[in-house]
């Protein structure tokens, strides 16, 4: 029996660990909104799908409108075990093996009925709303579902911010763009104006949450950290990178995690982990790229056994950097919308990116940072090598690198990466060891 | 004497290394891996305790004969290769009753023509036994299902065609049986082997001389070794039977145990069985940065067995036949499911074997010195190893590839003792935890055999 299986043998017999009341407010809101999706045609409500970097949820529940991410579709089958099937699925439909397993797994859900998380029927889009910030495959992703679906389609074009900064021309585009394409669309398709009065009351409503979710980001620069950046990390980012910015539910939701995490840090517990609490810290890592999805926990308990906690990610991050002081704006909200998309961590260049890394390095006080790089997307593996190397020069810290795949469960190697995973952390106890050595 | 055991359990082989106090190598013992992890370090442990006891012995016989040291050696090798040969002797009784079991309880299977057929090759084989040990010159290898398959299935084929037997109704009991036999626990008895095989061989000179050789001999038998502390690594250290406190990565032991042996290494390439590792460590052998294949084993050591395979020539073969080459073929994929094809394809259009298999070893290399180039590049010095380092067609094209773009000036060191690196970081880890105190210790005789090792979904379509 090889130590995964042992591990998956003695599962039944853990205690449930219990869920904080965020958790199960969490998981109240996420039902109700795939409720509301599934009973959209007969309550009228119009639907309208989008990409998370770059998402203009506030603009799209101004008029009323649900919104539907497929990457987050796309990761939930791939944590139920459904995307190895859907991925085939797309295959048998042309696909190639190479292209992004968010687009074959959402595509290969579209030619299986289109049922979501829950259980429940997705509706078809109304829109499909294409915020390009960096990544070019979601053009072609839409390209697909436009031809499926035969609804509109509007393109918000976010220039990539290739000189780490954003310019007053590059706002203006973007504003522009909101003004004369955008929102026009979106007056079509619900057949409403725009009342800019609730798109304000929804800026600020976003501005409370991401107030509160920095507090719970940053919490992780204490000693034990009370919360893991990345697995822990991805469960936070659900609301706020899904339908509920500029809702008052994630204000609440968010308000009351950040509690309970101070309370955490007052009591000087370390993070939760599948198995319950993690044991005394021994390693503060920094992660780049998404986790695989296919194997989540099992991904999370190589860490955690090790008692490995990642106290900051950029993944986590792809929805908005809001340590990094941006706040969505009920003052002037399209160019506040403008800001939000043109500064996602996926339109930003490679400089950018070490810049991001290094400062959760040194702020978060890591031992090591690790570059999980996925196998299927290109746009966002390119560089990370250079990275890598950069950021152990400008630190010292030295970097780990493992490779696996977001929701192709075929690309990920459990032996493989734990080996990797493994050596690296050893690596890092060798090195702290000898330089305590005389 | 106290001694610290590395083992480096890999999906070919498993070795093992032994340290003293002092940290020097004392012995070191292979064996193949198996399909019972447990059985496989025990083995090997034996081994390398049966090579420190004969080290010692070689000390002793030296200061006994001087000035004919020639004489010391002489006997000690011919009593070590008689070891061998009451070990193989054992391991063949233990084959022919658990074959007869076999074929017993077969029913129809294990008819009277069967059983003395069977019979009769393995007296065969246990007459033949004192030439192959004490006369050969050297044996392509020592395990004991090498050997003894090499030999039972040859002469089952002769006997089967002269008898008008089938071939498998001979072959299919020698199959189970080495099974059982090689993953049964089976203990040592040093004392007891080596004084049978003292008494086999005999001894030379006056009586004083086999005085004290017969004394040297006992003193050995009876030296006690005492595990102090253990480390495991490799392949199947996740498995068993290593306890999680005493594993460390092949990485760590790998990059150690090369800068051990050279200390001047600063990069260390490891070509093994399933995957190449790419390690940079600093001035104390530390890792520092370091690069390996992702879960496709295209270009590792298991690629140049099917190559080997396919043309039916020995592993250690291959690389002899490619530096013949004058025209290495170009050749881009390493991929192990198609080489077969692709082998067969060019030997169609009539390319020669040695230049394809020049062409083979360099798309392997090429492979290598792109992870070489993610871990950090090549800086001095440079230190190959794993089991592929001994093939000299790599070592070659490595070199040439390390000097196009890293430069000529690099000291590149291949050690013939490469494929113990791994074991030989364990060990210096295994003293490491002892001197501070944390030493941990190898039960096998706790350890419950293991099973097969668990397959994972493959990103490779053709093995999915």
């Amino acid at each position: 029996m090889t130590l995964n299986a042992a591990v998956q043998k003695s599962e039944p017999t853990l205690a449930p660990v219990p869920k904080d009341d965020s958790q199960k407010r969490q998981k109240r809101m996420i039902a109700e909104h795939f409720d509301r999706l599934a009973e959209a045609k007969e309550t009228g409500r119009k639907v309208v799908y989008t990409f998370v970097p770059g998402n203009l949820t506030e603009l799209i529940s101004a008029f009323d409108m649900l919104p539907v991410l497929p990457e987050i579709n796309a990761l939930q089958s791939g944590m139920r075990g459904r995307s190895g099937g859907y991925i085939s699925e797309a295959e048998r439909a042309g696909h190639s093996e190479d292209v992004c397993s968010y687009v074959k797994c959402d595509l290969g859900m579209l030619k299986s009925g289109n049922v979501g998380p829950t259980g429940k029927r997705l509706p078809a889009p109304d829109l499909l709303l294409l915020s390009y910030t960096g990544c070019f495959t979601f053009m072609k992703w839409f390209e697909i579902l436009q031809q499926e679906y035969r609804c509109p389609v509007v393109m918000l074009h976010v220039p990539y911010q290739a000189g780490g900064r954003i310019t007053e021309e590059m706002r203006d585009y973007v504003v522009q763009q909101l003004v004369s394409e955008v929102i026009p669309a979106m007056e079509r398709v619900s057949g409403r104006k725009l009342d800019p009065a609730i798109l304000e009351e929804k800026m600020g409503l976003s501005a409370r949450a991401e107030d509160a979710l920095v507090r719970v980001w940053e919490s992780a620069r204490h000693r034990p950290s009370p919360i893991d950046g990345y697995f822990g990390g991805v469960y936070y980012i659900g609301p706020i990178f899904s339908a509920f910015r500029g809702t008052q539910e994630a204000v609440l939701y968010y308000e009351e995690l950040a509690a309970e995490v101070e309370e955490r840090v007052v009591r000087g517990q370390g993070p939760m982990t599948p198995d319950g609490p993690m044991g005394p810290e021994r390693y503060r890592l920094v992660v780049e790229g998404p986790p695989n999805w296919t194997s989540f926990n099992e991904f999370w308990r190589m860490f955690s056994r090790e008692r490995a906690v990642i106290v900051a990610s950029t993944y986590t991050r792809v929805g908005g950097l809001y340590d990094l002081g941006f706040r969505h704006s009920a003052t002037d909200p399209l160019r506040s919308l403008a800001d939000y998309c043109l500064g996602c961590y996926t339109n930003r260049s490679l400089p950018s990116r070490v810049d991001l890394l290094e400062k959760y390095i040194r702020d978060y006080g890591a031992d090591g940072f690790l570059i999980n790089s996925v196998k299927s997307c290109n746009s966002f593996s390119a560089g990370q090598l250079l990275i890598l190397r950069e950021l152990e020069k400008r630190t010292g810290v030295p970097g780990g690198f493992i490779e696996s795949d977001l929701v192709d469960p075929r690309y990920f190697g459990r032996a493989n990466v734990e080996n990797r995973l493994q050596s690296y952390l050893q690596m890092l106890e060798s090195r702290r060891n000898s330089r305590g050595a005389p | 004497m106290k001694v610290f055991v590395g083992i480096d359990l890999g999906s070919t082989t498993t070795k093992a290394v032994l340290l003293d106090e002092t940290g020097q190598i004392i012995g070191r013992g292979i064996t193949n891996s198996r399909s019972n992890y447990v059985v496989a370090c025990a083995v090997a442990r034996d081994e390398a305790m049966t090579s420190a006891r004969f080290n010692s012995l070689a000390r002793a016989l030296q200061e006994l004969t001087e000035p004919d040291a020639e004489t010391g050696r002489a006997y000690e090798s011919r009593l070590l290769r008689a070891f061998r040969l009451e070990l193989y002797l054992d391991e063949l009784a233990a084959l022919r009753a658990r074959m007869v079991e076999i074929v017993e309880g077969a029913g129809a299977r294990g008819s009277a023509s069967v059983r003395e057929a069977i019979s009769e090759i393995l007296n065969e084989m246990e007459q033949s036994a004192p030439s192959l040990f004490l006369e050969a010159e050297e044996r392509r290898s020592d395990f004991f299902r090498d050997l003894a398959g090499a030999t039972f299935l040859s002469a089952a084929e002769q006997i089967s065609s002269s008898r008008g037997l089938r071939f498998e109704a001979l072959a299919w009991p020698f199959d189970r049986a080495i099974l059982d036999i090689e993953t049964e626990l089976r203990e040592l008895d040093f004392q007891a082997v080596l004084s049978r095989a003292a008494r086999r061989i005999g001894a030379e000179g006056n009586d004083e001389i086999r005085d004290q050789l017969a004394r040297a001999i006992e003193q050995i038998a009876k030296q006690q070794l005492e595990e102090a502390s253990f480390v495991g690594t490799g392949y199947g250290r996740q498995t068993l039977p290593f306890p999680k406190a005493a594993v460390r990565s092949e990485i760590l032991c790998h990059g150690r145990g090369a800068h051990r042996v050279f200390p001047g290494t600063r990069t260390v390439l490891d070509i093994g069985g399933q995957d190449t590792k790419a390690i940079q460590v600093d001035e104390r052998g530390v890792v520092t940065s370091f690069q390996m294949n992702d879960r496709c084993a295209a270009g590792c050591g298991r690629y140049l067995g099917y190559i080997a395979d396919e043309l039916s020539l020995g592993l250690h073969e291959l690389g002899p036949l490619a530096l013949k080459s004058s025209s290495p073929a170009r050749i881009n994929s390493t991929c192990t499911v198609f080489a077969g094809a692709e082998l067969r394809e060019r030997l169609a259009l009539g390319e020669h074997r040695e230049d394809i298999l020049a062409g083979l070893h360099r798309a392997i290399m090429l492979r290598a010195m792109s992870l070489l180039a993610r871990s950090g590049g090549v800086s001095d010095q440079f230190t190959f190893t794993g089991g592929v380092c001994k093939n000299p067609m790599a070592s070659r094209v490595l070199q040439e590839l390390v000097s196009e773009n890293y430069g000529s000036e690099l000291t590149i060191n291949v050690h013939p003792d490469s494929i113990y690196m791994g074991a030989l970081g364990a060990a210096l880890f295994a003293l490491d935890d002892w001197r501070a105190g944390d030493p941990h210790l190898l039960r096998v005789s706790e350890q419950k055999p293991s099973g097969a090792v668990e397959r994972e979904p493959s990103a490779c379509l053709e093995c999915a």
